[in-house]
């Protein structure tokens, strides 16, 4: 076991773990954010999505060594209180059925969208494709990418 | 609309007339969330004054908060929206001041707390509304009795009792207590229809701001005091058993506890889950078979001699094949080929069991919950009474759900360990994990006569472990005079069980894409060749009808037109067309595809849909919308194969769901009419296989007749 310090949402965490547990685990069980999702555990899924140094990454697959380097929004860090754009058009299109690969899909769109504020439907399919939704909400993830782009994720 | 956090709000007190004089309270113990009746007779539970509850759906306090129940497990199908909503509606409540609470296992007060064969709707549809309109007619007793005026005078709206003549009105919360001294109607009479103010309307799924927040727990999310996480080795393959193992390494790894034996399984339990993954991955276990172990090239085999012989027992024999083949002016032979499919919903597979001297806590991810019960009750010895089942909302289920294997499993570990534990399978267990749809073999035979009228149809089919591997009633039964289906059933090691719209999710593939070539054969167009059939079967029925041809030809004749058939498309787009029957409801769809390259692209679906009442238009549209793009991924994709007993697709790397990227854009329409709904969690799926398949025969001439679609191989 070994002290790991982890910037997650802005907060610093020092942490006693094994050096190779992914970062997913260390949400999970270490620091109680579990809305960050177990999938796969092989990074084909996207459920564990969260945000390093503001690129979408899977959590399942970086272990807590290299996750101290930078810094990690995790769903419960995008907003306060659900008012990030993303979690906004997420609520307004109805997405979820089941919902639990929807904190990683909001992840995965609201990665995008800081990069691209107006994307298009080419665009969603390539930073999309990595996040798996087995109730195949895909219809309802695109039209409400395309509304949280409409209502401006800096507006 | 608010969802309540279920281990502060738990009060619920059952029987008005126990609350008169507070003497007896009964209700749900707080700190159980199993939901477990105990007898409460605490004052202090009655903080904000007298609540009324005049059954287990509805609790109404004194400070005006409405709580309506969900009794049935959320897979995803929307049933924690949906069922409330029936209550809601009759109750005449404003939907946004509602707070809807998952309730547990609890079958002295809820019928039916299951999620399976798209029935929660169908066999709620009365007796939720009931629960809602009892509390409404002794609310506006209360009301009347209040102003002593009749109770004729009063009407309801949005949480108020209003006395029309004079305008006075009152809130709910201030009618609880004098409504829970009141008798219990037995009799009350359900809205109209033409009344409905939510029954129909678009509502939000109750749990959404909690799921694009992340605070959502699910049952994999489930944390308790001194809980251990465990992962489990099970035997690698089907047909293998335990023969030794060594732990030394494994109790060496940092946060593992306990090693445990439990039958053929081994147990590693551990302070975190990743302890417990490390702590089972070094565990040096030996295998050996246990019988011989199977291989899908064998169940093939094993298929193709099965569908060559008839049974003693035909699932249905209507008029005379043989004679009709012996005669027929064309004959059509078509054999369809089903894979094995894992169910893989996100969450994978866990459970909570907290197995104590004084009783057994459950808690977590379950489509039977009463059947988790029974199944510790059994392994443990344990009366049912002394067993809560807590309901998580669940990552999907698919069918998978419905096994308690992993409940009961649970339940076992925690009783070997002597501590409350989690049981986390990883995505490789869950594949491994069997209950999969069943893989078949579906091989039929079609007579035209020299007319061109289909006169006869017999179907030979066989699948493992699945005791009737066919829909023996679905259309065209009825609509065909000489009608004959044998089902034979192959034994396997590997494990079968439901998977969404059992056996309709592959032998609608098989009809509709059959039907598509007979029409072709007869030069028929594949959509008037059906409606003729339906008059068939409504005119001069053979045998038992099941469906209802108008309802059929209705939605047959609407998908059509939403798709635009017959109107010839450009830029290499090609149409093909679905129909399918199940669960009541009916539904058909028209596929625009394109190949390039044997590169499918299907571009849009329409679809009609027959379900009676819709409840809720947000969430019958995203079942039908999920449905659709679920099935078409499987169509697609999916395939699980078996090699000398293993799973050889062990994650999403290899097991392809489909992405985003293939996702086409879905158009939905309801028949609107009031008849009493019907399911709808399923029937979307199967016609969308043929649909599309039916497509890529009209770009390609190539007919699929083995899923997963390659068109690479061989038609």
């Amino acid at each position: 076991m070994s002290v790991f310090r982890l910037n997650v949402n802005n907060q610093s965490f020092t942490v006693n773990v094994e050096a190779d547990t992914p970062l997913l685990w260390v949400l999970r069980d270490e620091l109680n954010l579990r809305g960050t999702k177990f999938g796969c555990g092989i990074a084909q899924c996207g459920a564990c999505t969260v945000h390093f140094n503001g690129n979408a990454v899977r959590s399942c697959s970086i272990p807590v060594s290299v996750a101290e380097k930078g810094k990690i929004i995790t769903i419960e860090g995008l907003s306060k209180d659900g008012s990030h754009p993303v979690q906004r058009a997420w609520e307004e299109t109805d997405v979820p059925q089941c919902g639990y690969c929807q904190a990683g899909q909001i992840m995965s769109a609201a990665a995008l969208l800081s990069k691209k504020p107006n994307p298009s439907d080419a665009d969603i399919d390539a930073a999309m494709s990595g996040n798996i939704c087995r109730c195949a909400t895909y219809k309802r993830i695109r039209k409400a990418i395309h509304l949280a782009a409409e209502k401006g994720v800096n507006k | 609309m608010k969802t309540a956090n279920l281990k502060t709000s738990r009060r619920s007190f059952l029987k008005s007339t126990a609350l008169a004089g507070g003497a007896l309270l009964l209700g749900f113990d707080p700190f159980l969330s199993g939901g477990s009746i105990v007898s409460l007779n605490d004052s202090s539970a009655m903080t904000g004054g007298v609540s009324f509850q005049p059954n287990a759906f509805i609790r109404i306090g004194a400070d005006g908060i409405i709580t309506i129940m969900a009794p049935n497990p959320e897979i995803g199908q929307g049933v924690k929206t949906s069922l409330p909503l029936l209550v809601a509606e009759e109750l005449d409540v404003d939907w946004n001041t509602v707070q809807v609470e998952q309730a547990g296992l609890d079958t002295k007060n809820f019928t039916r707390q299951s999620a399976g064969g798209s029935g929660s709707i169908r066999s709620s549809w009365k007796s939720f509304r009931k629960a809602g309109a009892t509390a409404r007619k002794m609310l506006v007793e209360a009301a009347a009795g209040t102003w002593n005026v009749n109770v004729d005078e009063c009407y309801t709206e949005k949480g108020f009792v209003i006395h029309k003549p004079s305008g006075q009105k009152l809130n709910y919360g201030n009618l609880a207590e004098k409504a829970s001294k009141l008798e219990v109607p037995s009799n009350v009479d359900l809205k109209d229809p033409k009344e409905f103010t939510l029954i129909g309307k678009r509502i939000p799924n109750v749990d959404n701001r909690k799921i694009v927040t992340g605070k959502m727990d699910f049952g994999i999310d489930t944390k308790r005091e001194g809980m251990l996480y465990a992962m489990v080795a099970r035997p690698p393959a089907f047909g293998k058993k335990l023969k030794s193992f060594d732990d030394k390494a494994s109790l060496s790894v940092p946060g593992v506890k306990k090693v445990l034996q439990a039958g053929n399984k081994i147990a590693v339990l551990a302070t975190s889950t990743w302890s417990a993954k490390k702590g089972r991955d070094a565990l040096k276990i030996e295998w050996e078979d246990d019988s011989k172990l199977d291989n899908t090239t064998d169940h093939l085999e094993a298929f193709a001699k099965l569908t060559t012989q008839k049974t003693d027992k035909p699932k249905r024999n209507d008029g005379d094949v043989d004679n009709t083949f012996a005669n027929a002016a064309k004959i059509i032979e078509s054999t369809f080929i089903a894979p094995f499919l894992p169910h893989a919903p996100m969450e994978p597979m866990n459970f909570f069991a907290d197995v104590r001297d004084d009783g057994v806590e459950l808690y977590g991810p379950t489509q039977t919950p009463s059947s988790a019960r029974s199944g510790v009750s059994k392994l443990l010895n344990i009366p049912e009474e002394k067993i809560t089942v807590g309901l998580s909302r669940m990552g999907g289920g698919f069918g998978r759900r419905l096994q308690s294997d992993y409940a009961v499993e649970a339940a076992e570990i925690s009783s070997l360990a002597k501590a409350p534990v989690q049981v986390i399978w990883t995505r490789e267990d869950d594949m491994q994990g069997g209950f999969y749809r069943p893989a078949g073999m579906y091989a039929y035979k079609t007579a035209l006569d020299k007319n061109n009228e289909l006169i006869g149809w017999q179907l030979n089919a066989a699948a493992i472990n699945s005791g009737n591997a066919s829909r023996e009633n679905s259309f065209p039964a009825g609509a065909v005079p000489n009608f004959r289906i044998d089902s034979h059933n192959l034994e396997s090691k590997v494990t079968t069980g439901p998977w969404r719209a059992p056996n309709h999710n592959f032998i609608a593939f098989a009809e509709e894409s059959l039907l598509d070539e007979i029409a072709h054969a007869a030069g028929k167009d594949p959509v008037a060749f059906r409606l003729e059939l339906l008059d068939k079967a409504k005119a001069s029925p053979t045998g038992r009808v099941e469906y209802d041809p108008e309802r059929y030809k209705t939605v047959i004749k609407m998908a059509a037109e939403m798709g635009n058939w017959g109107k010839k498309t450009d830029n290499g787009i090609y149409k093909g067309f679905g129909a399918h029957f199940s669960f009541g409801t009916y539904v058909a769809q028209v596929a625009e595809v394109s190949v390039k390259n044997n590169k499918i692209k299907v571009h849009k679906v329409f679809c009609a849909v027959d379900c009676g009442q819709v409840v809720n238009l947000n969430g019958a549209e995203t079942q039908v919308e999920g449905a659709i793009i679920d099935g078409l991924g499987v169509a697609l994709y999916g395939e699980l194969t078996i090699e000398n007993g293993q799973a050889v697709q062990k994650n999403f790397n290899a097991y392809n769901l489909i992405r985003i990227s293939d996702a086409p854009d879905v158009e939905v329409k309801f028949i609107e009419n009031n008849i009493d709904p019907m399911g709808l969690g399923e029937p979307g799926l199967p016609p969308i296989a043929p649909a599309v398949c039916n497509a890529i025969f009209a770009a390609t001439g190539k007919r699929i007749r083995k899923l997963p679609v390659n068109l690479a191989n061989k038609a």
